[in-house]
């Protein structure tokens, strides 16, 4: 399939593919800014411009999808009406749409997979003329949906994706990733395990057989050996599993001290609640380093109780961060009953962060907007100050690490985690000569 | 260590999971000679209405009766407004129809009931770990086994030891010469399709504790079970059983070894049955 989708982008981009080798050498130059690219200026010439939006809404990933369709929903209308947190970025205040233009866009269901992803997404940039696309939530539908937006020269800004290779073998220049990557995750987490649990422990993974679920155990693993913990096993189950009692009964015959569970989304929730009928966490502490949007709901705070992980934003951060309460109120009063997760955040927050560089750029034209996001300047949002790295196109943001609460400590049914840190972004970035990142051509 | 003992008594558990998931899918082909796609989405409406009657009443043997009721009832209305009108038609229209079926049910509940995964919890009774012969293993898992067992042994009572499964398997040869012995063949089908419904949801509620109990857990779910009746024998009662089995001691044993295989050896398995024995370990040649 993969081989199939490659030759037919080969030969649909035929002739941009050979201009992009020729133009690798060339950096962006102030001639380019008029030159026709990707969908620019075709699908900036009309009143509006179309943004395509890609959210697995069916699939093991769907509730997280769901919560990322809502927060871009509103985004464009906070963004076309020059509203709410929107309406705090300097660049936007008092202006409608953008560029004098109004956003329209559609939204596609990914179905969890990259193949649909890539098919929906080619929809919207070859029918629709995008002029931008985001979306997804597994590193696998993102990475290759990046793939896709670099060939086209169409700019992603990437949903939620955990995997180091997003930014770093796979990273692309038109792609641009918010989450923490596996590096941070394992950096900020690493050393409230040691000090919760102590300096020489034994650990055995359970792992997604895919991108995100490798990238995330090797990175754990290396820091955590080096912290002075060893590794039993890391045992790797199949994208996606229902039934883990094969793997569950290798980790409930192991003698790790630590059961580290990398698994994601509805893997994640059964994965767990099937783990716990092992006698697992009775004997071994349960650590679940990137806690997806709805896991906790799936769980119960029984289980979640005392456990450690990161999420890439939670909704008590409004105590913390003014643009965190507007984002929590607008959000509430659009979808009533509804708190956002760290799905929703994403999607607004990568929304805005295009929508102000295209102001500051003054154009649409990818690879000048590209370069504004490249020139690293802050922007103040729901975590505070956040910026992208020019090298890999990681953005530096705090990286929170969260425990869970007891049932009796929660104050409402969505309040599930203590903030234990926000450990400050440049702590946790993996170093630029690392990442194995090669961004692409401009052009 | 007990790895090995313990991958094999968990390949029993898994394999009891995995028939008791298929059976209502191999009685409908064989008895019916109907391939349903739906089965998996009958599976996912059985583990909602368990979950509903489960989070209000607290009572599981409640929640399982409630899914076998209400799969049922579902059964016979699309039996009535839809299935049999594609008894006589080719095998591929049955395979589109029950797929859109499945779709529009799946849609239905995530309307109802959102996309976000529910929590059902084991029963407090079957909540505890159990030692056998040295071997930790989950108390639900065993009690799963159990009633696999029992759920089997009486749909095999229902359906070859009394006249329903033989008035069936006649109104597949002649329904004319049936029909003309005053028996009513369209109702036995729609009961036999309605009881293979049934099944499925009894499947749901039972996998309920274990799996993730969201609109889309019945698709995974059916790829597992269309792996189990081919090792077994498409349409064989006891097929689905062996097939079970073997499917439950092949992904168990060999994640003893080597985890990243496991799925990988189920499909090899399946592969070699099919080329070895192409009816199945218990199929029987031209039925398929």
């Amino acid at each position: 399939m993969g081989v199939k989708r490659t030759d037919f982008l080969k030969t649909a981009l035929g002739a941009s593919a050979g201009l992009s080798v020729a133009a690798t050498a060339t950096p962006w130059s102030s001639a380019a800014a008029d030159e026709a690219i990707g969908n620019y200026p075709a699908g900036t010439s009309g009143p509006e411009v179309f943004v395509g939006l890609l959210c697995p809404t069916t699939g093991s990933y769907s509730a997280d999808g769901e919560d990322e369709r809502k927060g871009y929903i509103l985004a464009m209308e906070d963004l076309n009406a020059g509203t709410g947190v929107m309406g705090k970025i300097p660049s936007l205040a008092g202006k409608k749409g953008l560029l004098g233009k109004k956003v329209t866009y559609k939204i596609a269901d990914t179905e969890t997979k990259p193949d649909t992803a890539v098919q929906r997404a080619t929809e919207f940039i070859t029918q629709n003329k995008a002029i931008m696309i985001q979306g997804g939530v597994s590193s696998a539908e993102d990475i290759a949906m990046q793939k896709l937006a670099q060939q086209q020269k169409v700019l992603y800004m990437v949903g939620a994706s955990g995997s180091n290779d997003t930014t770093g073998k796979d990273c692309q220049r038109y792609g641009f990733r918010s989450q923490l990557d596996a590096y941070m995750v394992a950096k900020a987490l690493d050393p409230y395990l040691v000090k919760a649990y102590g300096p020489k422990k034994k650990m055995i993974f359970l792992t997604p057989d895919y991108s995100y679920g490798h990238s995330l155990t090797n990175s754990m693993r290396a820091d955590l050996e080096k912290l002075g913990w060893t590794t039993v096993a890391d045992v790797v189950a199949p994208f996606p599993t229902s039934d883990y009692s094969s793997y569950l009964t290798n980790i409930a015959n192991s003698d790790a001290d630590v059961f580290i569970n990398i698994e994601f989304g509805n893997d994640g929730i059964s994965s767990t609640k099937q783990a716990v009928q092992f006698g697992i966490t009775k004997k071994m502490k349960l650590v679940i380093p990137n806690i997806s949007t709805f896991l906790p709901d799936g769980l119960g705070p029984d289980i979640m109780q005392g456990v450690y992980g990161t999420q890439d934003w939670y909704y008590t951060f409004a105590d913390r961060y003014p643009l965190s309460k507007l984002f929590l109120e607008s959000f509430q009063k659009r979808f009533p009953g509804v708190i956002p997760r760290w799905t929703a955040h994403i999607a607004y927050a990568q929304t805005a962060i295009w929508a102000d560089a295209v102001t500051r750029a003054k154009t649409f034209n990818p690879p000048v907007v590209i370069k504004t996001l490249e020139e690293g300047k802050p922007i103040e949002l729901m975590l505070g100050k956040v910026y992208y790295r020019a090298g890999d196109h990681q953005q530096v943001r705090p990286c929170p690490v969260v425990r869970g609460k007891p049932g009796s400590a929660m104050k409402n049914k969505d309040d599930f985690f203590d903030v234990v840190a926000l450990v400050p972004g440049e702590q946790c970035m993996q170093p630029l000569e690392e990442t194995n990142c090669h961004l692409g051509s401009y052009t | 260590m007990h790895l090995i003992e313990a991958q094999a008594l968990n390949g029993l558990a898994l394999g009891a999971i995995l028939a008791l998931v298929a059976l209502g899918l191999t009685i409908v082909f064989g008895l019916l000679g109907f391939v349903n796609f739906a089965h998996g989405a009958l599976l996912m409406v059985g583990a909602y209405a368990g979950w509903v009657v489960y989070t209000q009443t607290n009572n599981f043997f409640l929640a399982m009766l409630a899914a076998l009721v209400i799969t049922f009832i579902v059964g016979i209305v699309i039996e009535r407004v839809l299935i049999r009108l594609y008894y006589a038609r080719p095998k591929q229209d049955q395979i589109l129809v029950t797929y859109g079926l499945a779709i529009i049910l799946v849609e239905v509940v995530r309307a109802v009931f959102t996309g976000q995964t529910r929590l059902l919890s084991t029963p407090a009774w079957a909540s505890g770990i159990v030692n056998i012969a040295g071997i930790y293993y989950p108390q639900y898992r065993v009690a799963v086994i159990a009633i696999s067992a029992i759920t089997l042994t009486v749909i095999y009572l229902i359906l070859y030891r009394t006249r329903i499964g033989l008035i069936v398997r006649a109104g597949i040869d002649d329904v004319v010469i049936v029909n003309i012995l005053g028996i009513n063949v369209k109702r036995t089908f729609m009961l036999v399709f309605a009881l293979g419904a049934a099944i499925a949801g009894l499947a749901g509620i039972v996998d309920g504790p274990l799996l993730a109990v969201n609109p889309d857990m019945g698709t995974d779910i059916l790829v597992q079970c269309f792996v189990v009746i081919v090792i077994g024998g498409v349409g064989s009662f006891f097929g689905a059983i062996l097939g079970g089995i073997v499917a439950g001691e092949i992904v168990s044993l060999t994640t003893a070894f080597s985890p990243d295989y496991a799925s990988v050896m189920l499909y090899v398995a399946m592969a070699i049955v099919l080329i070895v024995r192409p009816q199945g370990l218990l199929g029987v040649e031209g039925r398929a």
